[in-house]
């Protein structure tokens, strides 16, 4: 009888040491696993000139501007490039957690635009597993260039190009997202008969962690049309670039070789090429207020 | 009949423990800084707590990413620049109310009571110590407590640029309602 007490005694003792780790296993057994969605798996709605699977959250308004400066190649006189400017700005919005829309205006053209962003899935982890984020842009583009012949009848839906395209991402690790992105463009008028009114594309974009607040980013589409019959020479464009955050603002400083910063221009209008030096410096600036508290 | 008596003592030590413990899914964690240039204040309603009235031991457990924030900047700021949520999901106390003999957890009312243990952040553990009152009611255990951190203990660096923005003492506000757990 006195060894079992004793050895009662023994036993107890285990439990008054662990009993604060004990508690805990208590509480990890009492508590379900959670979703756990993934963040910032781009650090702005942008990977470069295109659209990322990021969306403005609810009642947050980002306003960005961008500049894409003349050729680098153009030379000292026109201080490589810097001499000219073609410039996008634009008011995004986020509605709901799945619904962002955007206006915008860009200089090239004279060309206004809107999109409309859907998020469908979001990656997560947890107690429910999705591997990848996809959303849908869908965007229109008015030019309201003067008609260079003001004889003949001109539309209005002449001025019009849309896109659609579906945003396909993940975040690898801690600092190392993709983006893989099927687009289609539709121009109601094009230039000449050998130009299709229908471009498809794909795009591929990735960015890489270099700091908290840095980041390397790239972006390349290919036109899968054939280019060659087309009435100018088209270029797949590809841009390299960095984000680097501050609190409010997302600077993006990039090379590319297409001058538009909108879809229907960089997928079909990029006419340098990066090998003859036809690169542009630009920058995106995004800066976000709070209209509504979530 | 010693078999039969081992069976009870045991069976008695196993109700006894467990009836001495409280629990909650739902306490609340909220931080708050205050600087002339911006106020920031994070939220966290799904924070999980048990309590242990025979010891005095005490546990909660937050996952970082059910903060909230005003600001969805701010939470996304705080997840991915500040506490790196996706390495270090969850923070955890593991402490103990040093003066239980203060507290009446038969009689309802409101008892002083002091804590003593490790806050673990940012996968950094530190002791501290707190002031805090525990409210006996009928049916549960209310307990409350607030005291101030410096996130530069936890290794949470702040950079320069944001440093006017961001309270070198955070102030963590703890609100417990503990049901008892059967």
């Amino acid at each position: 009888m006195r060894r079992l007490s004793l050895a009662f005694l023994f036993s107890l003792i285990p439990i008054l040491i662990i009993a604060q780790d004990d508690l805990m296993n208590l509480l990890n057994q009492n508590t379900v696993p959670e979703i756990n969605f993934t963040t910032a798996t781009f650090k702005s709605t942008r990977i470069m000139n295109g659209h990322s699977i990021e969306s403005m959250p609810p009642g947050q308004l980002d306003v960005r501007i961008s500049h894409r400066f003349g050729r680098i190649n153009s030379g000292a006189y026109e201080f490589f490039g810097l001499d000219q400017a073609n410039m996008h700005f634009s008011l995004e919005y986020g509605i709901l957690k799945w619904l962002m829309i955007g206006v915008g205006r860009g200089s090239y053209e004279k060309t206004f635009d809107g999109f409309t962003k859907f998020t469908l899935l979001r990656q997560s982890s947890g107690a429910r597993v999705m591997p990848v984020s996809v959303s849908v842009l869908s965007s229109v583009a008015l030019k309201s260039l003067k008609w260079p012949d003001q004889t003949r009848t001109n539309y209005f839906s002449s001025r019009l190009s849309y896109v659609a395209q579906v945003l396909i991402a993940r975040k690898i690790n801690q600092s190392f997202s993709i983006q893989l992105t099927p687009s289609y463009v539709h121009r109601n008028l094009v230039a000449t008969e050998l130009d299709p009114n229908d471009l498809w594309a794909v795009g591929a974009g990735g960015r890489m962690k270099l700091t908290k607040r840095l980041s390397l980013n790239a972006e390349y589409y290919y036109l899968a049309n054939p280019k060659k019959y087309m009435s100018l020479p088209v270029y797949n464009p590809l841009s390299v670039g960095i984000d680097i955050e501050t609190g409010g603002h997302v600077f993006q400083l990039l090379f590319t070789n297409s001058l538009t910063m909108i879809e229907k221009g960089f997928i079909g209008e990029t006419t340098g090429r990066w090998g003859k030096g036809d690169i542009h410096f630009g920058f995106n600036i995004s800066r976000v207020f709070t209209l509504k508290n979530h | 009949m010693k078999r039969l008596f081992l069976l009870l003592f045991f069976l008695n030590i196993f109700f006894a423990v467990n009836a001495q413990k409280y629990m909650t899914k739902n306490g609340f964690i909220g931080f708050f800084s205050h600087t002339p240039m911006e106020d920031i204040k994070g939220d966290n309603n799904q924070v999980a707590g048990v309590l242990d009235i025979s010891t005095g031991d005490m546990v909660f457990q937050a996952l970082i990413k059910s903060f909230h924030f005003d600001r969805a900047l701010m939470e996304e700021h705080f997840n991915e620049n500040y506490m790196e949520s996706d390495k270090f999901p969850k923070s955890s106390f593991k402490g103990k109310i040093t003066n239980l003999s203060s507290v009446n957890f038969s009689k309802n009312g409101t008892y002083d009571v002091t804590v003593e243990g490790d806050l673990t952040i940012h996968d950094v553990t530190n002791k501290i110590s707190s002031k805090g009152t525990v409210e006996v009611v009928s049916g549960g255990i209310n307990a409350s407590s607030k005291f101030n951190i410096v996130p530069e203990d936890y290794k949470i660096n702040i950079p320069g640029v944001v440093r006017e923005k961001i309270n070198k003492n955070l102030e963590v506000t703890v609100k417990m309602k503990y049901e008892n757990l059967h």
